[in-house]
C-alpha cells in the first residue's frame, strides 16, 4: 500500500435491516451489498453483476427497490433497509410474493430470485392496483437466466390481483 | 394415484425463496483470489513483477498441465499449463495470481502486478484465422490454427447434386455468444491444518469430474479432495469443463494452509470464462422436382478460441455440426467438412443447445429460402421432408427413435392458425409501418445420451452413465444419492415422483443427495439434457429393486408369496384383500428385527443401479411471430409457440420451466446477444450495458403444447428436454424476421439480428444508401 486515502478508513456505520440495528465499521468505499453480505450476514442478497444491471441485489430502502451493488453502506445509514431474509413472517410462514413464485414456478436456480421478490414487493406496496402493462414494464428492472420471465409475472400479478380482491 | 405426469411444486423453492441458499459466494472465512489476466490477445511474455503467484510456482510445485484428448488423427492434442507460460493467447489469459485478505485487497494487489507482454499479432474471426501466413495461436504445436477438421461423404453425393431439380447455396452465420449464468463462476477451498484433506465447493456442473483431473494435476489421491457444488446460481454449460482458476484455488489452500476464495465477476465473466456458437455453415442442398431434400453438402467452420475445454474438447461444435447436420429430415446423400479453427479469443464450452441452435438455424433457413424457388410454402416442405418412418437412421448413422416431427408442425400451424396470419401480414404489406412475419422451426433435439455416443466421438473421457443408490432408513423415508448434479433444473423433485411411484410412497418422504462427491456415487452431472433420462432412468431401477426388496420383507411379515404384495399410500398389501403393514413398519423391521427377514436375506433396505443408454431425439416445433420496422431494424417477438414432444413428462411444470427458458436465451440468441472482439482480439462486450441478455420487455408469453411419445429408448420413457428451447428458437425468430421483410426481397442469414444488421439487410435489398 502507498497512500491511504479518506475512502479506505472504516468508519462506524449503523444499518436498521429488517427492524435491527447492526453496527458494522464499513469504508467509506464499500457498497451496501458488501455490507450486508459479509457484515450483516445476510447472504440473501446476491451478486450478480455489481455495475446495476442484472438486479439481483436488489433491496427496499425506505420502501423503494435500490440496488444495493451501486449504493455505499454509509449512503443507508438511518434508512430503514429491507432485505429477503425479512420478507417471511417471524414465525416463517412465507411471504405471499413467496408463496406465490413457489406456486408459478417462478424460480429455477434461484439466484436472481431475492432481487426479484424485493423488486416485487416494493412495486406492489407503493402501487398496489400497478396495471399489467406497468408491472411488466416495473418487472423489466432485473434479470432472470433460468424462467423466461413468465411465471414470475404470472406470480406477481397473482399477488396483486389477491390483495385486490 | 402416479405422482408421476403431476406438477407439484418443487422441495427445492422454500430455501432458495427465504434467501439461505448456499451459494459459493456466501460461504465467506476465506482471503480473495484474484487473477491478473492479459491484457492484449497474443503476446509474449516477459517480466512479472509483483505479489503474485505465476506458472513458475505451479511449475515449481509439479503441477500438471490439462489435455483434453479426442483419439482422432486430425486433432491437435495439447498440454494446457494452469497459468499462461511464455505466450499469452487471448484478453483474459490468467497469467498471474494474488491473495488478499479481502476482495477489495486482492483487487489492489493485483493492480500492483506488472506483466511485460510483447504484443504479436493476432488472429481473430474465422476468415483471419484461415488465411494464408495467420498468426498461429499454438505455433509450436501446428502450423496452421485448424485443431481438428472432419470429414465424411456418403457415395453418390456429386452425381446426386449433378442431377439435382433445384440446387440452392445458402450461406449462415451464428454470432458468438455466452451462457451468462446470472451467478458467474467462483470456487472456495479449505484444507485440513491435519491430514491434509481438502474441501472444494465450487460453482460447477460436474463436481466428480472436476475432482478427478484436479487430483491428477496436483498429484493427490481422490480420496484427499472432497468436491461439493453447492446452489448454483445457472450453469447453461458454461460450468461443465474444468475451469483453470478452481484447480489454482485448490492449490493455493495446500499451499498456503489458509481458505481460499475466487468470486469471478461479470467482466471476468463476460471476457475470460468460456464463450460459445460462434459458427459459419456455407451449404449446397439438392432437392428433386417434389421438394424432396435428397443432397446436402457443407462446409461447417467453428471458431474454438484459444484453448480446448476439459474433458468435452474443442471438437464439439464442430463435430457435433457433422453428425447432427442433417437433423430431422430424410436425406440420403450427405457430405460435410467441419473444421474447428483456433483464434486469439476467448475459449469456447458447450452453451446451451451446443451446436444445434446454429445447425438448426441452417438447415430451417435452407428449407425456408428452397421452398418459394420449389413453388412451395413452408409448411409443405417441411411436411414433405421430414422424418416419419421409425426408427430413422441418418446418413451419419444417427437412430432416431419414434418422434412426431410432422405432427408436431400440423398442430402448431393449426394452433397459430396460419391462416388468419396471411390476411393480417397482407394487410400490413399496403398499410406500412412495422411489419408481421412468422418463422417455423422444426427440429429434433439429441438426448440422453450415454457412454457409446461420447466414445463414437473418440472422447479421451467418456462421460456416460449415471449411477444412483438407495436406501430407505428405518423411519421409513428414502435416500436418493446421484452422481448427477442438479442445479435449479428441479430434478430433486422430479426423482422424488418417480421413487415415490416405484416404492409407494410420499415424495416429501424422499430425500435426493447431490452434488457432492463425499456423499454420492460418481457419476458425470447436469449437462446435455441428460440428467432425467440418465439419472432419472437409473433412479427408477433402482427404486424398482427397492420395491423387491421391500416386497420380500412384506412377504415375510404378511405370510403372503412376494408377487401378490402391492405397494401404494405408504402401505404393503396382500392384493385384493386389506390385509397390510405399513411401509414405515417394514423399514423398521428391515434394521431392527432381521430376524425376521427371510433365511440369508441381507439386513437393512438399500440398492444401487446405474443406467447407460444409447440416447434417444425429443423433437420439436417452434413458430415465432414478429413485428420488424423496416425503418429501425427493431424486431419484436409478438408470439412464440412451442409444441414439444419430450416424451414421458414426469413433472409438466418443470418441463415447461426448461421450455420457456430455453426459448428466451434462443431468442436472444436470434436478437440481442453477441460477443464482439475488434480486429485486434480486444473484446467490446464486457459488461451487461454491451452485452444485452433479455429482459421481461423483450419477450413474450410463450404457449407450449405437448405430444408425449413413450420412448422405447429409455426406461421411464422420458426424453430430454433442457436445450430444445435454446435449439429451436433462434431459426424460428430469424424465419419470421425474413417473412416480414420478404416482400422487400430481404434475405438475412446472420445471428443475432440486430437492428444493424436488420438495416443492412434492408438496405441491400432495396438498393438504399447507408443514412
Amino acid at each position: 500500500m502507498t497512500e491511504i486515502s479518506p475512502a479506505d478508513v472504516a468508519v462506524p456505520v449503523v444499518l436498521r435491516v429488517n427492524g435491527t440495528d447492526h453496527r458494522v465499521s464499513a469504508e467509506p468505499r464499500r457498497t451496501l451489498a458488501d455490507t450486508l453480505r459479509e457484515d450483516c450476514g445476510l447472504t440473501g442478497t446476491h451478486l450478480g453483476c455489481e455495475h446495476g444491471v442484472c438486479g439481483a441485489c436488489t433491496v427496499l430502502l425506505d420502501g423503494e427497490p435500490v440496488r444495493s451493488c451501486l449504493l455505499f453502506a454509509v449512503q443507508a445509514q438511518g434508512a430503514e433497509i429491507r432485505t429477503v431474509e425479512g420478507l417471511a413472517g417471524d414465525d416463517g410462514t412465507l411471504h405471499p410474493l413467496q408463496e406465490a413464485f413457489w406456486r408459478h414456478h417462478g424460480l429455477q436456480c434461484g439466484f436472481c430470485t431475492p432481487g426479484f421478490l424485493m423488486l416485487s414487493a416494493g412495486v406492489l406496496e407503493t402501487r398496489p392496483d400497478i396495471g399489467d402493462d406497468e408491472l411488466r414494464e416495473a418487472l423489466s428492472s432485473n434479470l432472470c437466466r433460468c424462467t423466461g420471465y413468465q411465471t414470475i409475472v404470472e406470480a406477481v400479478r397473482s399477488v396483486r390481483d389477491a390483495a385486490g380482491a | 394415484m402416479s405422482w408421476v405426469g403431476r406438477s407439484i411444486r418443487r422441495v427445492e423453492d422454500p430455501t432458495l425463496l427465504r434467501g439461505a441458499g448456499m451459494f459459493v459466494g456466501d460461504i465467506g472465512g476465506a482471503a480473495a483470489v484474484r487473477f491478473v489476466r492479459s491484457p492484449v490477445a497474443s503476446g509474449l511474455i516477459g517480466a512479472v513483477r509483483g505479489p503474485a503467484y505465476t506458472i513458475e510456482d505451479l511449475d515449481a510445485d509439479g503441477v500438471g498441465t490439462i489435455e483434453a484428448v479426442l483419439h482422432r488423427p486430425d486433432y491437435v492434442r495439447l498440454a494446457q499449463p494452469l497459468l499462461a507460460r511464455e505466450r499469452v493467447r487471448y484478453v483474459g489469459e490468467p497469467v498471474a495470481v494474488v491473495v488478499g485478505d479481502t476482495a477489495a485487497e486482492a483487487e489492489d494487489l493485483a493492480e500492483q502486478v506488472e506483466l511485460d507482454i510483447e504484443p504479436l499479432p493476432a488472429a481473430v474471426g474465422i476468415d483471419g484465422a484461415l488465411a494464408t501466413g495467420a498468426p498461429l495461436v499454438h505455433p509450436d504445436e501446428s502450423d496452421s490454427n485448424v485443431m481438428v477438421a472432419g470429414e465424411m461423404a456418403t457415395p453418390g453425393l456429386a452425381e446426386a447434386l449433378d442431377r439435382a431439380h433445384a440446387v440452392v447455396d445458402l450461406e449462415i452465420v451464428s454470432g458468438r455468444q455466452a451462457a451468462l449464468p446470472l451467478e458467474a463462476r467462483g470456487s472456495h477451498a479449505v484444507t485440513e491444518r491435519f491430514g491434509g484433506r481438502t474441501t472444494l465447493h465450487a460453482s460447477i456442473q460436474a463436481p466428480h469430474m472436476v475432482r478427478t483431473v484436479i487430483c491428477d494435476l496436483l498429484g493427490m489421491p481422490e480420496a484427499d479432495l472432497r468436491v461439493v457444488a453447492p446452489d448454483v446460481g445457472g450453469a447453461f454449460g458454461q460450468k461443465l469443463p474444468l475451469a483453470r482458476e478452481d484447480a489454482i484455488v485448490v492449490w493455493l489452500s495446500r499451499r498456503l494452509g489458509r481458505p481460499v476464495a475466487w468470486i469471478e465477476d461479470r467482466n471476468e465473466n463476460l471476457m475470460a470464462s468460456w464463450h460459445s456458437r460462434e459458427q459459419r455453415y456455407r451449404l449446397r442442398a439438392g432437392f428433386d422436382a417434389e421438394a424432396h431434400l435428397e443432397s446436402l453438402q457443407a462446409d461447417v467452420v467453428a471458431n474454438v478460441g484459444a484453448w480446448p475445454c476439459y474433458p468435452i474438447t474443442w471438437g464439439v461444435e464442430p463435430l457435433m455440426a457433422l453428425a447432427e447436420l442433417p437433423g430431422p429430415y430424410t436425406l440420403e446423400h450427405y457430405g460435410v467438412r467441419s473444421r474447428g479453427v483456433a483464434t486469439h479469443t476467448c475459449p469456447m464450452s458447450p452453451y446451451r443447445g451446443v451446436s444445434r441452435p446454429a445447425i438448426t438455424l441452417a438447415l430451417e433457413r435452407l428449407m425456408d429460402v428452397a421452398a418459394p424457388r420449389l413453388g412451395l410454402d413452408p409448411v409443405e416442405i417441411r411436411r414433405r421432408n421430414l422424418q416419419s418412418d421409425f426408427p430413422h437412421t441418418s446418413p451419419t448413422g444417427l437412430r432416431h427413435d419414434e418422434g412426431t416431427y410432422r405432427e408436431a408442425m400440423e398442430l402448431a400451424v393449426r394452433h397459430v392458425d396460419l391462416g388468419a396470419f396471411r390476411s393480417r401480414q397482407h394487410a400490413a404489406r399496403s398499410a406500412g409501418g412495422p411489419q408481421p412475419g412468422i418463422g417455423i422451426c422444426t427440429f429434433s433435439e439429441r438426448t440422453g445420451y450415454g457412454t457409446p455416443a461420447f466414445a463414437a466421438r473418440a472422447m479421451g473421457v467418456t462421460p456416460g452413465y449415471e449411477n444412483v443408490e438407495l436406501s430407505m432408513d428405518p423411519s421409513g423415508y428414502v435416500t436418493a444419492r446421484i452422481g448427477a448434479s442438479p442445479h435449479g433444473q428441479g430434478l430433486e423433485t422430479a426423482l422424488s415422483q418417480i421413487v415415490a411411484d416405484e416404492v409407494g410412497t410420499d415424495p416429501g418422504r424422499v430425500r435426493v443427495v447431490a452434488s457432492d462427491t463425499d456423499r454420492t456415487p460418481y457419476g458425470w452431472g447436469s449437462f446435455a439434457s441428460r440428467a432425467m433420462v440418465l439419472a432419472g432412468g437409473a433412479t427408477y431401477l433402482a427404486a424398482q429393486q427397492l420395491a423387491t426388496q421391500l416386497g420380500s420383507v412384506a412377504a415375510e411379515v404378511l405370510e403372503a408369496a412376494a408377487d401378490d404384495i402391492v405397494l401404494a399410500d405408504g402401505r404393503a398389501t396382500v392384493a385384493g384383500t386389506s390385509v397390510g403393514v405399513d411401509i414405515a413398519d417394514l423399514a423398521r423391521i428391515a434394521h431392527h428385527h432381521t430376524q425376521r427377514l427371510p433365511a440369508g436375506a441381507m439386513p437393512g433396505l438399500a440398492v444401487q443401479a446405474g443406467y447407460d443408454p444409447a440416447g434417444t431425439f425429443s423433437n420439436a416445433c417452434h413458430v415465432a411471430e414478429v413485428d420488424v420496422d423496416p425503418d429501425t431494424g427493431g424486431v419484436s417477438v409478438r408470439r412464440f409457440v412451442v409444441v414439444e414432444d419430450a416424451g414421458r413428462l414426469i413433472n409438466p411444470m418443470i418441463v415447461d420451466g426448461q421450455i420457456r427458458g430455453g426459448v428466451v436465451q434462443g431468442i436472444a440468441n436470434a436478437l440481442l446477444e453477441e460477443i464482439v472482439y475488434d480486429e485486434d482480439g480486444n473484446i467490446l462486450t464486457t459488461s451487461l450495458m454491451d452485452y444485452l441478455p433479455p429482459t421481461v420487455a423483450e419477450i413474450p408469453d410463450i404457449e407450449i403444447l405437448h405430444l408425449e411419445t413413450l420412448s422405447d429408448a429409455t426406461v421411464t420413457g422420458a426424453k430430454g428436454v433442457g436445450e430444445g428451447g435454446t435449439i429451436g428458437a433462434p431459426a424460428a425468430v430469424l424465419n419470421a424476421v425474413n417473412d416480414a421483410l420478404a416482400h422487400l426481397g430481404v434475405e438475412l442469414n446472420e445471428m443475432p439480428a440486430t437492428p444493424e444488421r436488420v438495416r443492412e439487410a434492408v438496405r441491400t435489398a432495396t438498393g438504399t444508401p447507408a443514412g
